[in-house]
């Protein structure tokens, strides 16, 4: 599939790459010019996205698609943010996101530290059962767990929600393989014939050399509660109580669809979700990679 | 005596853990497993023991039936776009490592796993509409009628497809580019001394040597695939979000029946058959990549 519009645009940034002093190849050219025209693909859904959220209704339905709006407009940034609650959505899943991050990161680390240096049978029996849970896909056991909700009255708030996002198995996994990576016995031991205790070892030793680890797991927990979307569906029922994903969702059945709004609205997600993942970029992927790695 | 003091102190830091994941993790999936041999209605008081009946039901139910056609060929087709084109992209981007440009590329094709799904979903949607959207439009340039892709039950399925399989290409070429940089470098140079192109190279050396990052990758796309509903949810409803015309997966069906119907019993059934693929998959996983070490 080619995309006709987007070429011309593609141009101005396929000329730089042949510039450096390497000598010129011709096929180091034609990939880079696949490569550029893929990435572009894979980004054009969002940045007409974009596009349309600054656009005027007439110009949503022209054809060629325009990717720069003739003449600009913010009035469907204006009438989705007065008309929606989308701020306190925004809210919601801040929240949200941010107390189930410190959940994890709180669990995974006592627990991947307890099951890294601490080898008694017993403790190994119960890892293998938390490893279990990390193969189990949530969808599993959300119905159960939303009538556990239900008879805790936290339905329809940010409890509620929490609820499903407190632990991580993956996360339990991904700590215990660092500390047993990074952290040697011998630091431990040494410590302990110096007469610190075990809480002291974990706090003021442990914890600083897992900075790293910790910061990846975080950003992971923190984008899964961020873009969540069938456990807050079933747990918020009332319009305040909604998350972004889910407000933005029933948004586009209970309105009449405007297009432009929409996109508006879409954007508003989009675009910090994007620029957070570019800030935290590095972290983010070191704990993908974490998962595909161990073998 | 050492021994027991660490002994003590792992236990009392893993108790409160070990209660949370028997709350909110354990004792829902056992509840889904009880359930799901119950004939447990939200409605009725008596919930009484039925053995495997509701199983037995749920493969005469054309409903459940349709749905696990539609998420299997979700599943297998997001894999047979993800695996060759993530696996091109990544051999690609690894040839350009030294180039300027590599980050960029690895960048951009992961900014749509981590977007959002529900504004991605949303640009999509807008792509895909029969009347305003711009592939009809495009596909009209070359004399093509316009198709209404997300109410036609065989092309609303392609269209979870697509959006899937390009959540999953970042995934996956982020995951290919770790293994690329991997290989071990001393093949590629005995094969080009044995005068294989670099296409014969990628194609017998490469590729063989990536299995197990293949079947790695297979096994996500896989799960997660099964596992599909805010793409199916936001795809396919509409203005009046009509239920009959979105593409019904396990998950929906799963939630239709347990808070639509009330037969929560019944969908945890489900639930139990998803676990049981899921499962299998992992299995599948598992066994191959011992078969292979053991060689």
């Amino acid at each position: 599939m080619t995309v006709v519009p987007t070429e011309a645009e593609t141009r101005p940034l396929v000329a730089e790459p042949s510039a450096p002093r390497r000598p010129f190849s011709a096929l180091n050219l034609v990939i880079d010019i696949v490569l550029l025209l893929f990435c572009v693909l894979m980004l054009l859904p969002l940045l007409f996205l974009i596009s349309n959220a600054f656009k005027t209704p007439q110009e949503i339905l022209a054809w060629p698609p325009t990717l720069i709006p003739h003449d600009p407009i913010v009035s469907n940034f204006t009438a989705v943010l007065t008309t929606t609650p989308l701020l306190r959505w925004i809210g919601n899943s801040a929240l949200f996101a941010t107390l189930s991050t410190i959940c994890i990161v709180a669990t995974s680390s006592v627990g991947g530290y307890i099951f890294a240096k601490f080898k008694f049978r017993s403790l190994h029996a119960i890892f293998i059962l938390f490893l279990a849970t990390a193969i189990v896909p949530f969808e599993i056991y959300m119905i159960p767990l939303y009538f556990q909700a239900q008879q805790l009255h936290i339905l329809n708030s940010i409890w509620g929600l929490l609820l499903g996002y407190m632990v991580m198995g993956f996360g339990i996994f991904l700590i215990r393989q660092n500390v047993e990576q990074t952290i040697p016995d011998e630091l431990l031991d040494a410590a302990r014939i110096d007469g610190a205790n075990e809480l002291a070892i974990f706090v003021l030793i442990v914890l600083p050399l897992l900075r790293g680890a910790l910061a990846a797991l975080a950003v992971l927990a923190f984008f899964q509660a961020w873009t969540a979307f069938a456990w807050p569906l079933i747990v918020g029922t009332t319009k305040d109580s909604y998350t972004i994903e889910v407000g933005l969702a029933l948004f586009q059945t209970g309105f009449t669809i405007d297009l432009g709004r929409l996109s508006a609205a879409s954007t508003i997600v989009l675009v910090p979700s994007v620029v957070l993942f570019a800030i935290l970029r590095r972290n983010f992927v070191r704990g993908i990679t974490a998962t595909g790695l161990k073998e | 005596m050492l021994a027991r003091r660490q002994w003590l102190f792992a236990m009392a830091a893993l108790l409160p853990i070990l209660a949370i994941f028997a709350w909110v993790r354990f004792y829902p999936i056992e509840e889904t497993l009880r359930m799901s041999l119950h004939e447990w209605n939200l409605i009725s008081k008596t919930r009484p023991f039925i053995g495997f009946a509701n199983f037995q039901e749920l493969f005469g139910d054309e409903l459940f039936l349709t749905a696990l056609f539609n998420t299997t060929v979700i599943a297998f087709g997001t894999l047979a776009i993800t695996i060759p084109v993530g696996m091109g992209i990544a051999a690609l981007i690894n040839y350009r490592l030294g180039s300027r440009l590599a980050g960029v590329f690895e960048t951009t094709t992961f900014i749509p796993y981590i977007v959002p799904l529900v504004p991605a979903a949303m640009a999509w949607k807008w792509i895909f509409d029969a009347r305003l959207g711009p592939l009809n439009a495009f596909l009209s340039l070359f004399g093509i009628s316009p198709l209404s892709w997300l109410f036609d039950p065989v092309l609303s399925v392609i269209c979870v497809i697509v959006l899937c399989a390009w959540q999953a290409i970042g995934y996956a070429v982020l995951i290919y580019v770790v293994g690329f940089r991997n290989l071990p470098t001393n093949v590629f140079e005995a094969a080009k001394l044995d005068g294989a192109s670099g296409l014969q190279a990628f194609w017998h050396v490469a590729v063989p040597l990536l299995r197990p990052i293949t079947l790695y990758v297979s096994v996500v796309t896989l799960i997660s695939g099964f596992n599909v509903y805010a793409q199916a949810y936001v795809l396919a409803s509409d203005a009046q979000g009509a239920p009959g015309r979105q593409v019904r997966v396990l998950v929906l069906d799963m939630l239709e029946n347990s808070f639509r119907n009330y037969r929560v019993g019944y969908a945890a059934s489900e639930a139990v058959i998803l676990l049981a693929i899921v499962l299998l998959l992992t299995l599948v996983q598992f066994s191959l990549l011992r078969e292979r070490g053991a060689r």
